[in-house]
Parts: structure tokens; C-alpha cells; sequence
């Protein structure tokens, strides 16, 4: 095994096209996870944490834009927390403190799990990723970029720079079902933006599906809009919850998340 | 503290009252100090059995089945051998002596041969220069296996075909079940077991399979002696009775094997089979070298045995006053591949199905089954944990059925000295249940909170997933018992050596030497404070534990330690003292050294036709407790949120309260995840969830403030009229948190964990 | 590869295996084995360690990315022979049982009380989630927080 660590994008994307083979690793939380299991043994380890680009955030012409080395502890602090308020909630449920200071969004990207926690708010805000690599860089938004369970879009050399945002400024919220308190994956979990600016309600679900997925409808649909994002849902039977049980928590979840933003 | 002002903590949680037994004979205790190994322990400088390391240690590897059951066609070690840094592959070819161990029977291959029982059953080791080395070797080891159909369901074991060509269990005084797959069965006739009442209640309850989740993976490390022998530095709850089983395997003698005590990282039960002992001392002894073994969490789920999960067929019946007739109960437990301690679960599950109430009549048929799934054996409560849970539910039931108060109901029926169990053994130590029941009962429940509230005082917590929706309130209360010390005939005794010597000041010291496994509960500090106590010095130095220099202490578990290492060093003191006295109170250069065996009361064997006892007794003494529980149900999304517990506790006599309210809070906890999140989720005995990502244990948002009231009735059989006091709250606290749950939301909740599915009714 | 990282105030070097975490790194080539392996998956906090003043878990940290940074560790909080506040709590209100959480979560706290000096019982319990321990059911860790914060109950 070999870890590379560049000290700029630039080298970070050079390694990439040299090395495709390479698992980039930033907070570690999900690769570390994999190499102390013994689940993966890489030939080669991108470590991206000596990369200045990718950390923390910016404005630019209205939109945020959010490095990939952003942590959930930065998600969490003001001023960012209120432009995305439900990003912030769903990263209040990642974890404990200790994965808040190490995971970041980046990674949640690159993961792609039907479960990552950030990925429902960005859905709902229209996200779209930022990738890069030394044939230059792209946009896409984050729906086209969530391929299946743990596949993105990404080419062998290309690296998630950033997801880029703009703010709706609208109420929106973030619950995620547990069957514990804290620390958790999850059961299932629901963002939802009531967009009075453009009459619309949007969700997004996460692990009720191959990939979270965004739902929406006009507000005038509102009675309907619980029923249409459980049926959205494509849950599945597995360790964690039942599909019945997902279908089940969405539509009070989604009934209880309208209450918050419409009130 | 930095500043040196350290403020006192001026407000206990808890309450003691006066000992009630006023004519016993006690004596004074004096009071305990901190914790003797707390320094080292929150500096990080005490060693645990995976700290430790040594010049030329090689790192040993264990290479698991993947199957739950089936037949091994072949072995090739050679891609392995050949791997860079490998010293040694072993197999069971490589065991030199009995290839078979365990706690009760020897029933378990130390290396699987013919045939793998369980998931994760170990197959061969490696040692090598670094683990990652010796990992990638096992992994190079190929073994050919014919997959089995495995028997995966306990209560249809019975009926298939048996795992093991031998019935290892047969012929031990327990009834010869000719069935096929049965470990012991059981059955207590007590009465006329088809007793009529005027109301009857019946459910059919299951409990999960709970892990101990001790943090401290299964770790040592052995280092060979250059004379044949071998040292073995490992976390157990019981260094003897490892010895026992790792010599004849070893091939040596007893003495040619020594167990050392190294830091324990918890072990609720966990610790009592054997897990690395005996590869880490093949490995150390084939090459010649130190070898040191820790498991992965992933491996630690397959290293040790499981709280049995149950299945319960509970039948109450009871008159118009509320008074208990009769009780029947069917029990199957799932003892998995191999027999560890089930036989005694078993025992423990039909002793204490009816729970501390006095029954006139009772059949109560306990068995425990053989299967592939993974093995079972002593977790905190120990068989009465199951059947408390179903026992409380069907008192609940009966309260609703006779419109009763349910703590009323309790206290009618309540088990009190001099009444006679279903075993026919009659109570004869101290067992204050109406007590116990009336003090929880007493306790002041919380005024409901008002809202809004941050999310994490409500239920779901962190997940926000509510701010009061659907969230309803919910009042439990449960009551149960166990039995103190090992049972049945199995008498053990703990031994305790004490050298009195002058130190360079010419000030007496004495050093006592007892093997009693300190695994976190502070049995340490009670073996210091009674020889503080009995010797009336303060110069006491505990010697390490180990087996190299003094006899058996027993096993630190059945809530037996206190009393026993109490019991052990008052002797040996007091006789250390007497010999003191006898040279005129001075030792004028010279020592003393005196061991001394403590015994508690003899206990007999249950008849294997009827049940009953044999003898006086077949448990030593008991102990109780009751809980009063707070909920919050989100009954929409099926989510939880414990608010409050309060807890009394039958305690005898509490040598060190903040000890015992430790012992409390954390045993509340441990049924606190089996009653919302505990389970070890199988599928035709493979484990899905081996990680504490997927297995989930309660963390500083799920645990509840406890109040603890401790009820003192000192045990008149006991050293200081003391009583263990691990066990009870685990016993108690699913109980009476399901039936807060069943307050709350008016579902039957028959099943632990309960799973939000149950509580939404989908 | 060689690694050269700052750890509690003295510089070290270790030749470790590429796919290693901090946490083996400090256990088994710098001789620090207070930060504790209960999970390696990020689960239970017991390898708690300041890295760069963050509070993280050292298991999911690879060694390599440790090269260059400086860590705080469970051995490093104390002066010397002198206990730090919260260490001094730990064992004043019986917090410590078996004691295999015991360092996480004193490096947790110590981190808690450096940003919120007095924390709510909310703010408490939220902060140590990430700390699992199975002996004490967390009532006298809490207790311990307070009294290292000079909070009365």
C-alpha cells in the first residue's frame, strides 16, 4: 500500500490521472473504517487533508460554495448554518462530535451512500457537485451525480472539489429516524424546503432507496405531498429498519416537517 | 485539581436505610477509599490486557469459519506459511493436548476438526511480525468446506438433526433428555401444577440475543518460559478455572501454566469462557516467542457467548383477591453451538421464572437447545433476565385483568423470609420484597417537561425528528430476583493469603494475595477495605493477581465476589492477627504469612425428575430490586426517549455506596439496551450486525438519571451481612421498561428489543 | 514510511505500515497505549485524542495523515505528577469502573470544558455521545463533568 499526499489541488488532480486507482481519504470515516475491518486493501491512498483548496467555504454571485474538506463541526457554525439551515441540522445528527470534527462533505459525496446525511438537505437546495481533475473541472447537479448505492458519477481521475449551492433562503428542516438517541445510521431520514418564492415543496429521502432522492411538488399540493413522497420511497428490508416501517416514517415525517416549515 | 479545591459532591442520588436486623452481628467496615487502580486508569497509564507488549513479540491471528455450519473437507497451509513474517500456522493438529475445553463440559474444539458449529468458530492461527502480516496470511490458508444445513431455530431443535455425535451434557445428575440438540432440560413441579384461579392471563414472550459489548476486546499475551512452561497475561473474570482448562489442552501440568491478571475492560458475564488463552500459548510455545493476541470489535462479537435468547410460554393464574395459584411457564433457550454455562442458565431461567412472589403451585419447563447459531452462555442476570421480563409482563396483565393496582398486586403476592420457593427451598436469609417494592414506589416520579425542548430531550433525540408530535408519556414498574454466589452443588471457595512483614520504618504492612478478578466492579477496594478493617492499618498492598501465588478466588460473577473475597480476607486477617497476637504484637524482624479458604453456606442438587431440592438449599441467598420507570413514546415514529428511572435495591449492606449506585446505574443501563436496541441480528446463524455500527449499545443521550435508593437487610450468611449487587438492576430494568412502554402506548410489546415497527403497530 | 508528528509537546518519529491508523501508531510505536481500541470504526470515542487541538478519533486517522500535526493524548493532559481537573473529577465522583472509556472521555471533557467552560446537562450529554461506556451508565460521568467544571448540583 502507498499514500500519496499532495499539498495543492493541482498535484491532488495530477496524482489522480497518474494513479486512478488511488481511494481519495480526507476525514477517514468511512476508508479507515474499511482498511481496520480489513474490508479494502488499496493499492495506493489519496490523502487529501493537505489540500488548502478544499477546506471550508465561500460566497460567489449569490451561491455558497462548500469544499469538499468542509466538516460537519464547520456545517455547524454561523454564519453557514443559516444560510443552510437544514445542512446543519443533518449535521448535528452525524455522529458524535468526534466524526463532526473529521467527516466531511466531500466525502459524503464521494461515498454516495443511500444513508449520508448531507446528502437530502443539498438535494433540496439544488445542489450541484463541483468535480475536477486535470482535464479541468464540471458542474453537475448532485441528482445526476448520485448514481446507485455507493456509486457516483466520477471519472477514475476526476476528485469532488465542492457542492455549490444557492441558498433558497426558505423554511426547511432535516429529521433523521434512529433507533438510538445519538450516533446513528439512518433508518430513514427526510429534508424538506416549503419554497413560498416559487410555490413549490421539495423533499429529499435518505436510505429509502438506492439513492437519496428528491421529491416535489407545488404548494398547493400540500395535503398530498406526504403520500407522494412515501410512495417516491423505495425502501428496502434490512438490518436497520423494514420497508413498511420507512414508508411508514416518511409520511410522518414528511406531515411533520410541512407543520415546521409551513407554520 | 489544578488549584488544589476539589468541591465534595454534596448531593447523593441515593438513600440507605437502617439495617433492619439490628441483633446481627456486623461489625464495623471502615469507609472505602477512591478507587485503588483510578489513577492509572484516568491517566492511561493502566495496562490492559491489550497494552501490553514484549522484546520479540510476535502478533498471533485467528482464522474464523465463515460458515455456521459445516463439514471441513481439507486444509492447505502452505500459500500461508510461505507469507513474509509468518513464524507459524497451527491447526488442530497442532494441539498437543485435549482438543477439547470448556467451562461446564468439554464439548468445543480449541481448533476446529471435522466439522464447524458456528460462525466465526476458530479454524487455525497464525503468528507473525506484524498483524497485518498475519492476517494476510490466514487469508491465505485455504480450507475446503462442505456447507451443512444448519440448525438455526431454537424451539424446532429438538426435532432436527443433532450437531454433535456425542451428548455431552448426559450423565451429569441433570434429567437425560433422549431428544436430540437438548443441553439440559428442566422441569420444577411445585403444588398441584393444574391449579385453577378465578382469573387466568397467557402471553408468549421473546427476548433477543444480547452482547456483553464489554469495550475491552478479548486480548493477552503469552510468553513462553524456556523451560516448557508458559505465562499467560489475559482479562478474565476467573484465573483458575482458565488455568484448568488451558493446561490439559497445552498438554502440561498446572503449574507449568500461569494465568496473570491483566486489566479487565469490562466483562458482564463475557469473560467466563475462554476466548485467546489457549492459541495465544500454542502459538507462544511453537515459536518460542512472546505472542500477543487482540481481537477486532468484529471478532470480539464471535470471540466470546451471548445472553441466551428465549422464547417464553407464560400462563398466570390467580384468585379474585389477586393472589397468585398457579404459574406455568415453558422456556426455550437458545444455548447455541456449544454447551459454555447454559446448563446453569437454565436453571437460573425455571428458578426464577415466577419472580420473588410466593406461588403455591407452579410447572416450570426450562430447556436449552444446541443450534448453530452463536453460543451462549453467562451474561449479568444469567437466565433470570428472560424470565423476568416475561414474568412482569404477565403481573401487568394480571392487574389489568383484576383492575389492580400493579405495585399493589406486587406487594400482595410478594416472596418474604421463611416462604418456600418453587424448588421447595425455603427463604431463609434476608429478602426484604415488600420493602424493596414499597420504597421504589415511593419515589417521587418527575413532572412531565414542557415544550419546546431541544430535540435531544425528546424522543429520537439527535435526529430532530419530533418537537412534541405523537409524543406520549408512560409510567412502568417491574420486580425481580436472583440468587447470590454459584448454585446446584457447585460450591466453590475463594482463597485469600495475607503476609504481615515491617517495612524500612520498622511500621507493620501487610500485603494480601487474592486471586479475585477485578473487572471494573471494585472488588479491589473491598479486598483493601476489609483488610484495612480487620488488620487496623492502613499499610496494606495488594499483590498482583495471578495463579503462581495463591489458590482459586472463584469467579467474579453470580454477584459472588464481594461477599467471597470479603469473606476470604476477613479469615485470613483475622488469623494473621491471632498469630500476631500470639508472638505478644510483634513480629521482631520476622513474617507471618497465613492463606485461608472461605466457604459460603453448601448448596445441593436440584432432583432432575422434579425439580426440587435435594438438600437444605440450592441457592445460597438472593437478592431484589424494583424499578419504577419514566417514558416518552413518540408513538408515530415507534421512538423513545427514558426520562427517568428510579430503583431500590435490596443490597444487604453496602460496603462502599457509591460502588453500589455504579453497580446500579450501569446494570439499568445494560437492560436498558436490550429492552430498546440490543440484539445480535442472525440469519441461519451468520451475524449481520458484528460491528458497533450496527449493533448498537446506549450512549450519554439514552441513559436516563437513575435514583437509586439502597435498601439495607443485611444477608446474615454473608461477610458484613453484604450481597452482590451487579446483577439485579440488569434483571429489573427491561422489565420495567417495556412495561412503561406498554403504559404508553397500549400495545402487548412482547418482544425485546422492541423495535419502533412493534411500537407503530406495522 | 517514516512519519515525524508532535505528541503531547515532544516531537517523535515511526516508521509505520501504510495502512495504519494513529491509533496503532501511538499504542504500539510510540508507547502510548492510554488512547484505547474498543471499536476502530469511529463508534466509541475511547481513542479520543486532540489533533490539532480537535477532538477526534484517533482510529480514524491514518498514521501518515498525523505526519506534520500535532496530537494531545490522554498521557499528556496532566503537569507532571499532577492530575489534570478533570482526571482529579473522574475519580472523585466515582466515574471510573472498568476504566477501558475512561481516557476518551476525559480527553472528550477536557475539550467539552475548553469551549463551553459551563455546560448545560444537555450540552454535557450531547458532547460525550460519541463516548460509549458499558459499565457506569454515564450518571457519575456526568456527575464528573460538573464537578471538573465547578458546576453545584
Amino acid at each position: 500500500m502507498e499514500v500519496l499526499t499532495p499539498r495543492s489541488l493541482a498535484e491532488a488532480l495530477a496524482l489522480k490521472a497518474e494513479r486512478p486507482d488511488a481511494v481519495p481519504i480526507g476525514g477517514g470515516t468511512d476508508v479507515m473504517v474499511e482498511l481496520n475491518f480489513d474490508r479494502a486493501r488499496p493499492d495506493a491512498l489519496l490523502n487529501l487533508n493537505e489540500v488548502g483548496e478544499l477546506k471550508g467555504w465561500s460566497r460567489e454571485d449569490g451561491r455558497v460554495r462548500l469544499g469538499a474538506a468542509l466538516t460537519y463541526a464547520d456545517a455547524m457554525r454561523p454564519p453557514l448554518c443559516d444560510l443552510l439551515p437544514a445542512l446543519a441540522e443533518a449535521s448535528r445528527t452525524v455522529g458524535s462530535p468526534q466524526i463532526r470534527n473529521r467527516g466531511t462533505i466531500g466525502g459524503n459525496l464521494g461515498t454516495a451512500s443511500p444513508a449520508g446525511d448531507a446528502l437530502p438537505p443539498l438535494l433540496v437546495e439544488g445542489a450541484e457537485v463541483e468535480v475536477a481533475s486535470v482535464r479541468g473541472s464540471r458542474r453537475l447537479p448532485l441528482s445526476e451525480f448520485l448514481l446507485g448505492p455507493k456509486r457516483n458519477a466520477l471519472a477514475a481521475d476526476e476528485l469532488v472539489a465542492a457542492a455549490v449551492v444557492t441558498p433558497s433562503g426558505q423554511p426547511q428542516t432535516f429529521m433523521k429516524v434512529g433507533t438510538r438517541n445519538a450516533m446513528v445510521i439512518a433508518v430513514c431520514s427526510l429534508a424538506l424546503v416549503a419554497d413560498r418564492e416559487r410555490g413549490e415543496l421539495r423533499a429529499a429521502y435518505g436510505s429509502a432507496g438506492p439513492v437519496p432522492a428528491l421529491v416535489s411538488a407545488p404548494l398547493a399540493d400540500r395535503e398530498a405531498f406526504a403520500e407522494r413522497v412515501a410512495a417516491a420511497a423505495r425502501p428496502i428490508d434490512d438490518l436497520r429498519g423494514t420497508a413498511a416501517y420507512r414508508r411508514h416514517a416518511l409520511r410522518v415525517l414528511t406531515e411533520r416537517a410541512l407543520e415546521r416549515c409551513l407554520a | 485539581m489544578g488549584d488544589g479545591t476539589v468541591p465534595r459532591m454534596h448531593q447523593r442520588r441515593a438513600t440507605t436505610t437502617a439495617p433492619a436486623r439490628p441483633e446481627l452481628e456486623l461489625g464495623r467496615v471502615v469507609p472505602a477509599e477512591r478507587r485503588l487502580d483510578g489513577v492509572p486508569k484516568v491517566t492511561g497509564q493502566f495496562a490492559y490486557a491489550s497494552d501490553l507488549s514484549a522484546a520479540g513479540m510476535l502478533w498471533g491471528h485467528t482464522l474464523r469459519s465463515p460458515h455456521a455450519h459445516a463439514r471441513i473437507r481439507a486444509l492447505d497451509l502452505s500459500q500461508a506459511l510461505a507469507q513474509p513474517g509468518v513464524h507459524a500456522v497451527l491447526t488442530h493438529e497442532d494441539v498437543p493436548g485435549q482438543k477439547r475445553y470448556g467451562l461446564e463440559f468439554a464439548d468445543q474444539p480449541v481448533l476446529a476438526f471435522d466439522r464447524v458449529r458456528y460462525y466465526g468458530e476458530p479454524v487455525a492461527l497464525v503468528a507473525a511480525e506484524h498483524p497485518e502480516q498475519a492476517r494476510r496470511a490466514a487469508a491465505r490458508i485455504r480450507v475446503e468446506y462442505e456447507p451443512l444445513e444448519p440448525v438455526a431455530d431454537a424451539p424446532r431443535a429438538t426435532e432436527l438433526p443433532p450437531i454433535h455425535d456425542h451428548r455431552w451434557t448426559h450423565g451429569h445428575g441433570y434429567l437425560d433428555d433422549p431428544r436430540p440438540n437438548v443441553v439440559r432440560s428442566l422441569v420444577i413441579r411445585h403444588g398441584d401444577p393444574d391449579a385453577g384461579g378465578d382469573v387466568s392471563v397467557a402471553g408468549v414472550y421473546e427476548l433477543g440475543m444480547q452482547d456483553q459489548a464489554f469495550l475491552g476486546p478479548e486480548s493477552g499475551l503469552a510468553v513462553p518460559d524456556g523451560d516448557g512452561g508458559v505465562d499467560i497475561y489475559v482479562a478474565t473474570q476467573w484465573l483458575h478455572v482458565d488455568r484448568d482448562q488451558v493446561a490439559p489442552c497445552l498438554g502440561l501440568r498446572p503449574e507449568q501454566v500461569r494465568l496473570h491478571l491483566a486489566g479487565v475492560g469490562g466483562s458482564f458475564g463475557g469473560r467466563e469462557d475462554l476466548s485467546m488463552q489457549i492459541h495465544a500459548a500454542l502459538l507462544a510455545l511453537r515459536t518460542n516467542r512472546p505472542v500477543k493476541m487482540v481481537y477486532s470489535r468484529e471478532e470480539s462479537f464471535v470471540g466470546h457467548v451471548h445472553r441466551h435468547p428465549a422464547r417464553i410460554e407464560a400462563e398466570h393464574r390467580a384468585d379474585r383477591d389477586g393472589r397468585l395459584v398457579c404459574v406455568r411457564m415453558r422456556i426455550v433457550l437458545d444455548g447455541g453451538a456449544y454447551a459454555s454455562s447454559s446448563a446453569a442458565v437454565t436453571s437460573n431461567a425455571a428458578c426464577f421464572a415466577c419472580g420473588p412472589y410466593a406461588v403455591a403451585n407452579a410447572l416450570i419447563e426450562a430447556t436449552s437447545v444446541y443450534t448453530n447459531n452463536p453460543p451462549c452462555g453467562a451474561m449479568r442476570g444469567f437466565g433470570a433476565v428472560q424470565t423476568c421480563f416475561a414474568a412482569e409482563a404477565q403481573m401487568d396483565k394480571l392487574a389489568a385483568a383484576l383492575a389492580v393496582d400493579p405495585i399493589e398486586l406486587r406487594l400482595r403476592n410478594a416472596l418474604a423470609p421463611g416462604d418456600t420457593l418453587p424448588t421447595g427451598q425455603r427463604v431463609s436469609g434476608s429478602l426484604p420484597v415488600a420493602e424493596v417494592i414499597r420504597r421504589c414506589a415511593e419515589l417521587p416520579l418527575p413532572e412531565p417537561e414542557e415544550l419546546p425542548r431541544d430535540a435531544i430531550r425528546l424522543p429520537g433525540g439527535a435526529g430532530n425528528t419530533t418537537r412534541g408530535e405523537g409524543v406520549r408519556r408512560g409510567v412502568g414498574f417491574a420486580l425481580g430476583f436472583k440468587n447470590l454466589c454459584f448454585s446446584e452443588g457447585f460450591d466453590d471457595y475463594c482463597a485469600a493469603r495475607v503476609r504481615l512483614f515491617e517495612n524500612a520504618g520498622g511500621e507493620l504492612v501487610a500485603e494480601v494475595h487474592c486471586a479475585a478478578a477485578e473487572v471494573g466492579q471494585g472488588v479491589t477496594n473491598v479486598i483493601a477495605q476489609v483488610a484495612r478493617t480487620e488488620l487496623g492499618t492502613e499499610n496494606v498492598v495488594l499483590a498482583p493477581h495471578t495463579t503462581a501465588t495463591v489458590d482459586s478466588a472463584g469467579s467474579s460473577s453470580a454477584s459472588r465476589m464481594t461477599w467471597m473475597a470479603a469473606g476470604a480476607i476477613r479469615l485470613a486477617c483475622r488469623a494473621a492477627r491471632e498469630e500476631l497476637e500470639r508472638r505478644g504484637g510483634a513480629l521482631a524482624g520476622g513474617e507471618i504469612g497465613v492463606e485461608r479458604v472461605y466457604r459460603h453456606p453448601r448448596t445441593w442438587p436440584l432432583d432432575p425428575d422434579t425439580g426440587q431440592i435435594t438438600g437444605e438449599r440450592a441457592h445460597v441467598a438472593f437478592a431484589c430490586a424494583a424499578m419504577r420507570v419514566v417514558v416518552e413514546v413518540d408513538a408515530e415514529l415507534g421512538l423513545t426517549r427514558v426520562v427517568w428511572i428510579g430503583a431500590a435495591q435490596d443490597v444487604g449492606r453496602a460496603l462502599n455506596p457509591q460502588a453500589v449506585e455504579g453497580q446500579i446505574e450501569g446494570g439499568t443501563a445494560q437492560g436498558l439496551g436490550l429492552a430498546l436496541m440490543e440484539e445480535i441480528s442472525t440469519r441461519g446463524g451468520l451475524i449481520d450486525n458484528a460491528s458497533f455500527t450496527d449493533y448498537l449499545i446506549p450512549t450519554a443521550l439514552d441513559v436516563p438519571p437513575v435514583e437509586s435508593v439502597l435498601v439495607e437487610d443485611p444477608e446474615p450468611d454473608a461477610p458484613y451481612g453484604v450481597k452482590g449487587v451487579g446483577e439485579p438492576p440488569t434483571v429489573v430494568s427491561t422489565a420495567a421498561i417495556a412495561s412503561a412502554l406498554r403504559d404508553a402506548t397500549g400495545r402487548e410489546l412482547a418482544r425485546v428489543p422492541v423495535r419502533p415497527d412493534d411500537v407503530v403497530g406495522l | 514510511m517514516r512519519i515525524a508528528l508532535v505528541v503531547n509537546r515532544e516531537p517523535h518519529e515511526a516508521d509505520v505500515w501504510e495502512g495504519e491508523s494513529l491509533l496503532f501508531a501511538l499504542r504500539e510505536r510510540l508507547g502510548l497505549p492510554g488512547s484505547k481500541n474498543a471499536c476502530e470504526q469511529g463508534e466509541c470515542g475511547s481513542c479520543s485524542v486532540l489533533l490539532d487541538g480537535r477532538l477526534v478519533c484517533a482510529c480514524l486517522v491514518l498514521a501518515v495523515q498525523a505526519d506534520g500535526h500535532e496530537v494531545i493524548t490522554v498521557e499528556g493532559l496532566g503537569d507532571g505528577d499532577q492530575l489534570h481537573r478533570v482526571q482529579e473529577a473522574f475519580l472523585e465522583a466515582g466515574a471510573v469502573q472498568c476504566g477501558f472509556c475512561t481516557p476518551g472521555l476525559v480527553v472528550a471533557t477536557v475539550d467539552l470544558l475548553e469551549r463551553v467552560p459551563q455546560p448545560s446537562d444537555d450540552e454535557i450529554r450531547e458532547a460525550l455521545a460519541g463516548n460509549l461506556c458499558r459499565c457506569t451508565g454515564y450518571a457519575k460521568i456526568f456527575d464528573a463533568v460538573r464537578l471538573a467544571a465547578g458546576i453545584q448540583p
